[in-house]
């Protein structure tokens, strides 16, 4: 056996799910991403624990779940910002914990961010369905049993030698994640369907992050962005970050688990090194998007990729 | 040449058309081939639809514009290369009952009784111009015109994986059980997507789609 039951779930929270980086390869076939919301918390939870990158962790929702470890592990937990008590003592996170079986591990409401992301030494075992842990809950795929996590759940990890050595995160390496946020962009594939006004009040109003928002896509409410002619294109695809803006002028912004093509023109996407924060933003969040060039989006990518290897 | 447009820092479009045609779709078909062939380091995901291809790049492995380059190198050979001849995957159907509950409101509104519907709806090849929406729902080309029928005012919340229905001047096979507004004729023991199998997709972009009428007794003899 390489594989242990190590917690069971008393409270699953309000939406907790497992993740990974995401399941590559087959958009072309309508098989949405999926992954994490946020894969930066996703990656720095996965080093604090020892893991690879990819491995699969927990990824929770403005309420993280309550649970009882049942094999001695090492966890560990960041992402947004919330109170974490083991056996009832306070406890920080960003850092790894060397848990004991009969441990029972608690969280507040996230009172910064909306997802905190948990994880263990050698990472969760579900089944690997192409190529992917990760939960899609919407056709059932991924996961544990392609779906959220429901109290009595018993949870396994793959098993690694437990040697525990502190780790935590540098505060420089954490992201600021704050109701009002910058987003930045860079143009999408139907910006040229805008007017100029429209791409003016896209770039100069801000947005807020409405209630009709979820793993899928976020809708934000804010000034209605003009078409020079009509919201429609041809169905085609839809990646991490696009921005569609169908007729009522509001946008909606493509995530996670969006299908992977759509109907509408796109203004502009998220850049790859912003995304983890917008995944972090909830409804009532304020943010405002400036425009950035293709080079400078690639630079700031570099950069983050850069402390990763110091870590 | 196709045009090239961005979508984000890790993605673009290479842009074939502007229209649904299968000139532009055998195009797209003949470039994909070629491509897969060079096998480009950096390269994570194309994505083929109508008239476009999204290509997903990382770009910490390669720069925009060494792969654009690339990709147009790519390009000026694709008219060299002859087009494998396409698959074409068979789809039995049981027509009607509580199989395909709204081949009435269908009759009643194309003023065709049931054989006929299925006479139309069998005596054709579909092109698989992509797939999305939901994992393995195809898009498919080429159904009889006569066949036209509007989707119905009121959506059904659960349609069952397999319904084969018509929406318009489409017709499609609804993959996984999911909520939907198309006027459903019938539905197939094919799985069109299957995720614990090693090939969890039946059909892909390209392939042709022929349906063909079986009884319940043979529908139940697949499962």
């Amino acid at each position: 056996m390489n594989s242990t039951a190590t917690f069971k779930i008393i409270n699953p929270g309000l939406y907790t799910t497992i993740q990974d980086l995401g399941r590559f390869g087959y958009q072309q076939y309508g098989m949405p991403v999926s992954g994490a919301m946020d894969t930066y918390s996703l990656r720095l939870a996965n080093k604090l624990a020892g893991n690879d990158a990819h491995a699969a962790c927990m990824e929770t929702t403005f309420l993280p779940p309550h649970f009882e470890i049942i094999s001695d592990t090492i966890m560990a937990i960041t992402g947004g910002q919330t109170e974490l008590t083991i056996n009832n003592i306070s406890k920080p996170i960003h850092c790894n914990h060397h848990l004991k079986a009969g441990a029972m591990i608690q969280m507040g409401p996230v009172t910064k961010g909306s997802r905190v992301y948990i994880a263990f030494a050698g990472g969760i075992d579900v089944p690997v369905i192409m190529n992917s842990r990760s939960t899609y809950a919407r056709a059932n795929v991924g996961g544990f049993n392609g779906r959220k996590l429901l109290a009595g759940d018993e949870v396994f990890t793959l098993k690694k030698s437990i040697k525990f050595k502190h780790r935590s995160i540098p505060n420089e390496l954490l992201l600021d994640y704050n109701p009002e946020q910058e987003i930045r962009v860079i143009g999408g594939s139907e910006m040229n369907r805008f007017s100029f006004e429209g791409i003016k009040t896209f770039l100069t109003s801000s947005y807020t992050i409405s209630n009709k928002s979820d793993r899928m896509g976020y809708r934000l409410d804010g000034p209605e962005i003009k078409h020079k002619q009509g919201a429609d294109i041809i169905s085609s695809g839809i990646c991490n970050g696009a921005i569609q803006v169908p007729g009522d002028g509001k946008p909606i912004v493509m995530l996670a688990d969006r299908q992977t093509v759509g109907g509408y023109t796109k203004i502009a996407n998220v850049i790859t090194a912003d995304l983890p924060l917008f995944g972090q933003l909830k409804p009532s969040d304020e943010i405002y998007f400036t425009h950035v060039k293709l080079d400078y989006a690639h630079k700031i990518l570099k950069e983050r990729e850069k402390l990763f290897r110091h870590l | 040449m196709f045009n090239i447009y961005p979508s984000g820092d890790s993605a673009f479009l290479l842009k074939f058309g502007n229209e649904i045609s299968e000139d532009i779709h055998l195009r797209i078909r003949a470039y994909l081939i070629l491509l897969s062939k060079k096998r480009i380091k950096g390269i994570t995901e194309v994505v083929p639809s109508y008239c476009d291809i999204l290509v997903h790049y990382n770009p910490l492995i390669i720069n925009y514009p060494k792969l654009i380059s690339k990709l147009k190198k790519v390009y000026l050979q694709t008219g060299d290369l002859k087009l494998p001849e396409p698959k074409t995957v068979r789809i039995p159907v049981v027509y009607g009952g509580e199989y395909g509950p709204d081949i009435n409101e269908v009759s009643k509104h194309t003023g065709r009784d049931m054989e006929e519907i299925i006479n139309l709806h069998t005596n054709n090849k579909y092109l698989v111009y992509m797939l999305g929406f939901t994992p393995g729902f195809c898009y498919l080309g080429g159904m009889n015109t006569k066949l036209a029928t509007p989707r119905k005012d009121k959506p059904s919340e659960k349609i069952a994986p397999g319904s084969v229905g018509i929406a318009g001047s489409q017709t499609g096979i609804y993959p996984i059980e999911s909520p939907g507004g198309w006027q459903i004729i019938g539905r197939t023991p094919l799985h069109l997507f299957d995720p614990s199998s090693d090939n969890p997709f039946l059909i892909e972009a390209g392939n042709y789609i022929e349906f063909y009428p079986i009884t319940e007794n043979e529908f139940n003899s697949y499962l």
